[in-house]
């Protein structure tokens, strides 16, 4: 009887990750391209120094971009250097990895497409929110 | 004719043909840039095998001993702070990128998880425990710990804002904290 539950599990198992597969590889197929597409140095040019602009741009360039959040910090960090805000970086770092273009497609056909927006849409504006939050919290200290 | 087989043809594949469409369009224009993106793609795979196998684990384990009464008990519409503590924890403990642990929790939500505990889960992916003193070397002590304090905040809010926006009608009865 144990034997044929695990075997019925590992059966359900194998047939989720075959009809989820296509979906998951066309993602790490397009985080891959977006990845060898947009050099670092795009990141370093757009932004324009305006402190309202500048978190809106930061969260919608984190939105589009995907990778590992390494990636983020070591662009933060550079942008940072350049003279780019604090609020800006931060909505970036955030959006990067709280907000997925690149997986909606994959995340709307596995939870749902209404989920998916409404996740990723109250992901970006709570972005731009905790950056501005962080920031005040900092002059505080 | 068309029609037919793209009707034949589900979602997923379709996704999948059209950014492999974007790949061979690349190789045309610039090889170079395609072989770049190649070489990339097998790291990447490399890269989340783990996360891939994990996920398998888990999900193969709870589809062994976690039925829909389990979850629901767990995450489900009556969990409360329980289900709360258990997205967030779970959240900051997953590793890989976010996309591996979209089957598994498509399981769950098949089984009953509530949709404002998935967001939550999500949302504290960001707070990366590992990469935390990498955070700290580029942007100091106080940043990291103030942003992961309103990350863990922020995934609880996220959550409800979901939950009341996809469940508009039941939400005053379901979106108690304790």
């Amino acid at each position: 009887m144990e034997f044929k539950n695990t075997k019925e599990a590992l059966i359900k198992t194998l047939k989720n990750f075959r009809q989820m597969l296509p979906a998951i590889l066309g993602v790490v197929m397009l985080v891959s391209l977006s990845l060898s597409l947009i050099p670092k140095s795009f990141y370093t040019k757009i932004f324009t120094g305006n402190n309202i602009f500048d978190p809106l741009l930061g969260a919608a360039i984190g939105s589009i971009s995907a990778g590992n959040p390494i990636i983020s910090y070591i662009i933060g960090g550079e942008l940072l250097e350049q003279g780019v805000s604090l609020i800006a970086v931060t909505a970036f770092i955030l959006s990067w990895v709280t907000v997925g273009i690149v997986q909606l497609p994959a995340e709307s056909m596995m939870l749902g497409k209404k989920f998916a927006i409404t996740r990723n849409a109250i992901s970006f504006i709570s972005s731009i929110i905790i950056a501005f939050l962080v920031m005040f919290t900092l002059s505080l200290i | 004719m068309i029609n037919r087989l793209l009707e034949k043809i589900s979602g997923k594949w379709i996704f999948l043909i059209m950014v492999t469409a974007c790949y061979l369009i690349l190789a045309v224009f610039s090889p170079d840039m395609a072989g770049n993106a190649i070489i990339r793609l097998f790291r990447l795979i490399w890269e989340i095998l783990p996360t891939f196998i994990l996920v398998f684990i888990l999900m193969f384990l709870s589809n062994l001993f976690l039925d829909s009464e389990k979850i629901i008990k767990y995450t489900g519409k009556s969990a409360g702070l329980k289900g709360w503590l258990i997205s967030i924890l779970t959240g900051v403990l997953s590793a890989g990128p976010i996309y591996m642990w979209y089957p598994l929790l498509s399981d769950l939500k098949d089984k009953g998880m509530k949709d404002a505990f998935i967001t939550t889960f999500l949302y504290n992916r960001a707070v990366k425990i590992p990469l935390l003193p990498m955070m700290i070397y580029y942007f100091g002590w106080a940043f990291t710990i103030a942003l992961s304090i309103y990350m863990i905040f922020f995934s609880v809010i996220n959550g409800l804002i979901v939950h009341k926006i996809l469940n508009p009608k039941n939400y005053e009865n379901s979106h108690r904290i304790c």
